[in-house]
């Protein structure tokens, strides 16, 4: 890394007099201290959620899918608009470890590490839909290109599904390899820290033999840029991929060219909210305010606030084409949308991702921690309904009116949904407890540049 | 060369001597069979209890047994239609002619059969009166296979055998003919020359028995004053294939009208075509309270209560002959009038005029006004003997019923404790009777009440002989053995006459003497029908019908009209317990599972009645109670655009009663107001509280000025206009010039080639479809289409292959509509007029579509199946592969006409869902061809794919080309108005290669590009 030195005037990355031993001993404590009665509330009522779900899943599975609120005009609902909100906050871990990697943007050290992992299980949760939202699911191996003994049978490439299956799959693996490699140092420290055998030896597993040598840091950084590298365009293509869903059919408000910047800076949008409401949350938990700072909660405000805007000028664009086109379906299409049944809808998507993150312009706001909370909260259910309003209000309503009907969801939707939402936090929450929460390893590359203590220092010998 | 050459069978053969190769050259079985240890084995051969004499017996006794019932009782030839192959065989199907007579539907029918069980029901297209199937009839083979049906005969509630039934019922007869106490006969109308016959016979025997004909749903006023007319009991039969002037005055003569059947003649003259120069169709009005089929394809409809329909009637007459008639009518009405008038004025003799009042009166004057008319579509020499009710002689009946002073009565066919306001009291009387029968396929509400339950076989198990019109005779075969221990009514009666003669004995002698006239009875009974040509010269007698057309003319009700009427999927509901009929949408509402009253918006808001959609779409509707005399019942309301102001509707046919599965006791049992057998009634109706909870398959009822969808045009821009005004194939822009999307230059697929085999094409002629829904039947008794219920239908979960979508004009026309979306300007008017759009207009114009796969040759849906379980045929089908698909549903999502079904439940074999997929008797009605779809699989359309293959390997097989018109889908089958036609579009003479060169030709949402295989006829109309 660069040299130690870091204009004056940039704020510390780092607050409070950390020494190197202190980022170590604060990174360990939440995984060496034992669980407090907050956690062990919060991770019951995650798992109560998560076996809730559970128990929905295998009644839909047992059953059928008409278990669920679908007919035979709305085909998807809730199931893809879980899969896609899943796979769009998934996308800030990968944007703030790779990309901002690639831009040299220390300020993600502080926060890689969790949104990486919010990706990871976020992945996860989308992955589970399109799984279970088949009529057939115990066939789904079916997508996967595999030699079979079906004769030539094959998949349909041409179908966007079967490009979510490549694109997902792909930008799991690739996340969890990004993850895991920069976890290697940060194991290998709680393993040399760790006291009870077992643990120690779980860690040694887990840190893949990491010994600390120039050799091993060489190649750590190597594999990181190169991962990176790999990562980056990954953040554009999955989604992209997710909106071919939509946008290579003949639907109309499916049908529409501006889907793949639109769902990419969406999903930006609804990721780095995410991670904010699970930062905020955890800096305070894990004592970690000393780390992700206010600096960094406000950086990730401004990012909401550019994407939210991104968006926003996207729902216009699409008003606005669909007008212009000419199209009498296109344009009944998008009416309805925003007046129909479903309005309501409509205008808590734009109220929430359009309107809520224009907030941020204000520093007093951007900086305001419970504010920036809220505002997260408030922009992932606003992504939420984007997808629904994408979906349903599209699906509703198309060509031929005799079809026209509308959704509603039962139990068992919602159900999956929050069992999906539960077992999120599952693993977070267990991730919280056992994983090196902050890139600590990184961290200590830039405390000499960045860190309050050394900053002071450096301001006291000129 | 070749035969020198040595086949080595393994490595062993290179070696010489090889004990191996030896042994096996020489010993036959590789293996030692140890025959000899066996017999030699003594000792084991002793310990078998099995002597050879024991052995020699079984094989005596099971030979014996196999070949005695192998020729139980004496075989009775039926006769298939499709004299080859003649033995039943596997996988092939036989067809036999026979004849449906429930005593509310007749006709001459197909049956196909598979492994010797009927599997569904078919038109009998050569038969020359009734050859066409309603959707009841298509439905009726399901009947058959009903778990309610009665197994065997009753007496007081224990089961009993027929020789104690007959010894019983003939003892009681005997002692009531030797006291002299009268027995009524009270029978369904049979229209059976020899079961007239036999009940004569009867009746001879036993001088106390009188015979009644009692039609659940009557005629008797038609009757009455057709006898009065042309002194013959029956009603006047219609040929409107020769009309070109039709002024219908509250008959729905495309639906039940009369015993219905005359759509296939009507639609013969709604097609224009171009043949000879100028297009021309049959001019329609219609005068009607309640929205029917009839005014839905009418020209001109106008809305008329019951009352002001008389008054019209008057009107007409008065206008048509020249007469002075007092009493005026309203503007509107006169307009319309004075315009039909003209109309038929026009059409000369091919000038017609029907009525469906229930009016001696209005009956009377109608035949004057088709005898005033000349009209040849009136035929009045061979009338319909399907409705032989005499409301004079049934009213006594029961009376005396109720009084309990009738001796004894049998009823055949009918149940009339349900069907009659009375029933409870006609219960109670039948209690206190000496003797009741009844002959019933159902353990009902009369056969409840009847000492002795006399089990009758589904007419597919039955003999019969039909005269549906005078000279026109049908012939019913049996075309499966009686499932159950059951007798016909005739065999029993000649039991009980004495004779020792089967029905089908009489049947036949009686043919011989009467109709037959030197034509061979397996002829006939391979036909199904026979016309003799002996029809009577019924001349007509005037009457004084001053004081009928003054009784007429001043005509009006206090309050409102309650008109009582059949529904297309349940007629007088005796096929109550038959899924595929409840789960039936019907036309005009497109709701199912229920009956309810229909009432005009006006009327409705004035009540206070309501129709609101749910959160998920699903129906609702206010509850009214209503009041006609003394009674009243709670109906579910469906606010019905069209409805004439001032009347309301409710279906006959439908409520809980007894022999039917719980889940079929729905709606509500409106013969509880059908007081004197009148279809109309004077009522009263107020809100009630709560709401019901409807099944609708359409949701949204108005085409909101989608032009493209149902195109249609008028009579005049036809003849005068370029197809590119009416008709303009959509265009597109490219590179700045607009092309028509059919052109290939805007195709950015890969055209391969389809001129090598079959390519399969289906036209839908709008102007022929009267939304009759005998199609969606016939549809779902081929393919197997689930039935889910009607907690599913409301879940818009119904899995119908082919709907036909009913749309009403939000303007009063269709025209206005477009006209009013294009006027449109500006985002607030968007709002307001688009919302507008979405209710019907007060009298709106309807319109019917059906809609099933579009075929696609670029199909949505197969791009993006990611297992590629949708996939293009080379005939043009878009093929579903159920086995390989995992049930993603972005096929139905992408599908643009939504027509894909999916399976959300496990629709066979389970109990949620009990109807007849769940019992071994419902499953036999099942088609082997087609497969039973599982759990989380898409269906859809095929195009009937089964029936296709099958045509070309007949061909194949005999070595011949396919002609046109032998490729057929299970709808082009059943559409008996011509509205569909199938075949093969690289057959370059056939029908649907001209239809689709027709200039009316469309396809659906041609803008989209799918270049769907399926075409639509543009609908024009005559105004």
């Amino acid at each position: 890394m660069a040299s130690h030195y870091e204009a004056p005037i940039r704020k510390p990355l780092v607050t409070g007099d950390k020494s190197y031993h202190d980022v170590t001993v604060d990174v360990a404590a939440p995984v060496e201290g034992v669980a407090n009665r907050q956690w062990w509330i919060v991770f019951g009522i995650a798992l109560t959620a998560f076996l809730w779900g559970i128990g929905c899943i295998i009644y839909t599975i047992s059953t059928g899918i008409g278990t669920w609120g679908l007919n035979k005009t709305v085909g998807w609902a809730w199931d893809i608009t879980n899969f896609v909100w899943w796979v769009g906050i998934g996308h800030a871990g990968t944007l703030i470890s790779a990309v901002l990697l690639l831009f040299r943007q220390k300020w993600r050290m502080a926060i890689n590490r969790s949104a990486e992992a919010m990706t990871i299980f976020s992945v996860i949760q989308a992955g589970l839909f399109p799984i279970i939202h088949m009529g057939r699911p115990w066939l789904a191996y079916w997508v996967l290109p595999i030699p079979n003994g079906f004769g030539s049978l094959w998949v349909n490439f041409n179908s966007p599904l079967l490009w979510d299956v490549f694109a997902i799959s792909t930008y799991l693996s690739v996340s969890l390899v990004f993850w895991w490699t920069g976890l290697l140092p940060d194991f290998a420290m709680l393993r040399d820290r760790a006291v009870r055998p077992f643990q120690k030896k779980i860690y040694a597993l887990l840190s893949f033999g990491w010994s600390g040598r120039a050799k091993d840091w060489q190649r750590f950084e190597e594999v990181s840029l190169v991962l990176a590298g790999l990562a980056t365009p990954l953040v554009l293509s999955v989604h992209t991929i997710v909106s071919f869903d939509f946008a290579t059919s003949v639907i109309p408000g499916w049908h529409t060219t501006i889907f793949p910047p639109y769902f990419v800076a969406g999903a930006i949008f609804s990721g780095f909210a995410m991670v904010n409401t699970l930062l905020i949350i955890m800096r305070k938990v894990s004592h970690l305010e000393d780390y992700i700072t206010v600096q960094h909660i406000e950086l990730m405000n401004i990012v909401i606030m550019i994407t939210g805007s991104i968006v926003g000028v996207a729902y216009i664009t699409e008003l606005f084409i669909a007008w212009y086109s000419g199209v009498e379906y296109e344009q009944y299409a998008f009416l309805n949308r925003a007046t129909g049944p479903y309005w309501w809808a409509y205008w808590a998507m734009m109220s929430c991702n359009v309107f809520s993150p224009q907030f941020m312009w204000f520093k007093k706001l951007r900086t305001s921690i419970m504010f920036s909370f809220i505002i997260s909260i408030v922009v992932n259910i606003g992504m939420w309904f984007e997808r629904f309003v994408i979906i349903v209000t599209s699906l509703h309503r198309d060509y031929l009116p005799s079809s026209w009907t509308m959704f509603s969801p039962t139990f068992v939707d919602i159900g999956i949904f929050i069992g999906t939402i539960g077992f999120f936090f599952v693993l977070f929450l267990l991730y919280a407890r056992t994983f090196p929460v902050i890139a600590q390893a990184e961290v200590k590359t830039i405390l000499k540049s960045s860190g309050e203590k050394y900053k002071k220092l450096r301001d006291g010998n000129e | 060369m070749a035969a020198n050459k040595t086949y080595w069978k393994n490595a062993e053969q290179l070696m010489e001597n090889s004990s191996m190769v030896d042994q096996l050259e020489q010993k036959e079985f590789a293996e030692y069979i140890p025959v000899n240890e066996f017999l030699e084995d003594e000792q084991a051969l002793e310990e078998s209890s099995t002597s050879r004499r024991d052995f020699l017996k079984y094989v005596g006794f099971s030979t014996a047994a196999a070949s005695l019932a192998a020729c139980e009782g004496p075989v009775i030839k039926s006769v298939p239609y499709v004299v080859q192959p003649e033995q039943i065989r596997p996988g092939i199907a036989n067809y036999y002619a026979t004849a449906i007579a429930d005593g509310f539907d007749f006709g001459s029918i197909l049956i196909k059969t598979r492994e010797g069980r009927p599997i569904k029901v078919e038109n009998n297209p050569e038969a020359p009166v009734l050859g066409g199937a309603n959707a009841r009839v298509h439905a009726s083979v399901l009947s058959m296979y009903d778990t309610q049906r009665l197994q065997g005969p009753k007496g007081n509630g224990e089961d009993i055998s027929w020789e104690d039934l007959h010894l019983q019922v003939g003892a009681k007869l005997n002692a009531l003919a030797a006291t002299n106490k009268e027995v009524v006969l009270l029978t369904q109308t049979f229209a059976s020359p020899t079961t007239a016959k036999l009940i004569a016979d009867f009746t001879a025997k036993y001088p106390n028995v009188k015979h009644v004909s009692f039609d659940t749903v009557a005629y008797g006023d038609a009757v009455d004053a057709f006898e009065e007319a042309y002194g013959v009991r029956a009603l006047a039969d219609y040929d409107f294939s020769k009309a070109e002037a039709i002024v219908s005055v509250g008959a729905d003569f495309l639906g039940d009208w009369q015993g219905g059947g005359y759509d296939s003649g009507y639609s013969k003259t709604r097609v224009p075509s171009k043949d000879h120069g100028k297009a021309t169709m049959s001019k329609h009005f219609q005068f009607e309270a309640n929205m029917t089929l009839s005014g839905a394809a009418a020209d001109h409809r106008v809305p008329a209560t019951p009352s002001t329909q008389k008054n019209i009637l008057a009107h007409l007459y008065a206008a048509l002959t020249g007469t002075t008639v007092s009493g005026s009518l309203s503007q509107a009405h006169q307009a319309k009038v004075e315009a039909a008038v003209a109309a038929l004025k026009a059409a000369g003799e091919k000038a017609v005029v029907v009525s469906g009042i229930q009016d001696k009166d209005a009956q009377a004057l109608v035949l004057a006004i088709n005898n005033a008319l000349g009209s040849i579509v009136m035929d009045a020499n061979s009338p319909r003997l399907t409705r032989q009710e005499n409301g004079s002689e049934v009213k006594p009946v029961i009376e005396s019923v109720i009084a309990g002073t009738l001796g004894g009565l049998i009823t055949v066919g009918i149940n009339p404790v349900y069907s009659l306001p009375e029933g409870e009291a006609f219960a109670e009387g039948m209690k206190k009777l000496d003797l009741s029968v009844a002959f019933s396929m159902k353990e009902d509400e009369t056969a409840a009440a009847a000492q002795y339950i006399a089990a009758m076989p589904h007419y597919l198990e039955s003999w019969g002989d039909y005269e549906f019109k005078a000279g026109h005779f049908a012939l019913a075969q049996p075309t499966i053995r009686p499932l159950f221990d059951t007798l016909q009514f005739q065999d029993a009666l000649l039991k009980w006459t004495g004779s020792e003669a089967s029905y089908y004995d009489s049947i036949k002698s009686n043919w011989d003497e009467t109709i037959l006239a030197g034509t061979s009875w397996n002829t006939v009974l391979h036909d199904g029908y026979i016309s003799t040509n002996n029809a009577s010269n019924n001349q007509y007698k005037a009457g004084d019908l001053s004081s009928a057309v003054a009784r007429l003319a001043s005509a009006q009700t206090e309050g409102l009209e309650l008109v009582l009427y059949t529904k297309t999927g349940m007629g007088d509901g005796q096929q109550a317990n038959n899924p595929w009929l409840q789960e039936f949408p019907d036309p005009i509402t497109r709701v199912t599972w229920d009956n309810y009253l229909t009432v005009a918006a006006a009327d409705a808001a004035a009540l206070g009645l309501k129709n609101v959609n749910v959160a998920n779409g699903a129906l609702n509707g206010s509850y009214a109670k209503v009041t006609v005399g003394d009674k009243s019942l709670t109906l579910p309301v469906i606010i019905q655009p069209g409805q004439a102001k001032g009347s309301v509707g409710l279906a006959l046919g439908y409520g809980e009663r007894k022999g039917l599965q719980d889940e079929m006791n729905v709606g509500v049992n409106a013969f509880t107001f059908y007081n004197n057998a009148k279809n109309v009634q004077s009522a009263t109706v107020s809100l009630a509280d709560g709401f019901h909870e409807f099944a609708c398959t359409q949701l949204h009822n108005t085409l909101m000025g989608r032009g493209d969808i149902v195109k249609e045009t008028t009579l005049e821009v036809f003849n005068t206009k370029d197809k590119a005004y009416w008709n303009a194939i959509p265009v597109v822009s490219k590179n700045h010039m607009e092309k028509e999307v059919t052109s290939p230059e805007v195709d950015m697929w890969q055209a391969f080639d389809r001129s090598i085999g079959h390519h399969f094409n289906l036209s839908i002629d709008l102007n022929a479809c009267t939304g009759c829904g005998a199609c969606v039947i016939a549809c779902h008794a081929e393919n197997n289409v689930p039935v889910v219920g009607k907690q599913e239908v409301r879940k818009s979960r119904d899995m119908h292959w082919l709907r036909i979508d009913r749309y009403y004009s939000s303007d009063d026309t269709f025209e206005g509509d477009v006209a009013t979306k294009e006027n449109i300007s500006g985002i607030g008017d968007s709002l307001t007029t688009f919302g507008q759009m979405e209710q019907a207009a007060e009298n709106p114009q309807v319109t019917f579509q059906p809609v099933m796969c579009q075929h696609c040759n670029h199909a949505p849906c197969e791009t993006v199946c990611p297992v590629a379980a949708s996939s293009h045929g080379r005939q043009g089908q878009n093929h579903m592969a159920y086995n390989r698909c995992v049930g993603t549903r972005y096929c139905a999502n992408n599908c643009p006409y939504k027509v894909r079904r999916f399976n959300w439940f496990l629709y066979n074999k389970n109990d949620e869902f009990d109807y007849h997929m769940n019992n071994d008797l419902g499953r036999m009605v099942l088609n082997p061809d087609v497969v039973v779809r599982s759990r989380g699989v898409m269906e859809k359309c095929s195009m009937c794919i089964q029936k296709t293959q099958k045509t070309i390997l007949d061909a194949k097989l005999d070595g011949r080309e396919i002609k046109d018109g032998e490729f057929q889908t299970a709808c082009s089958a059943a559409c008996s108005n011509g509205a569909m036609t199938f075949g093969d579009i690289n057959d370059k003479e056939s029908k649907i290669s001209e239809l689709k060169e027709n200039e009316r030709m469309y396809h659906l949402l041609e803008h989209v590009g799918t270049k769907p295989n399926v075409m639509y006829q543009t609908k024009v109309r005559n105004v």
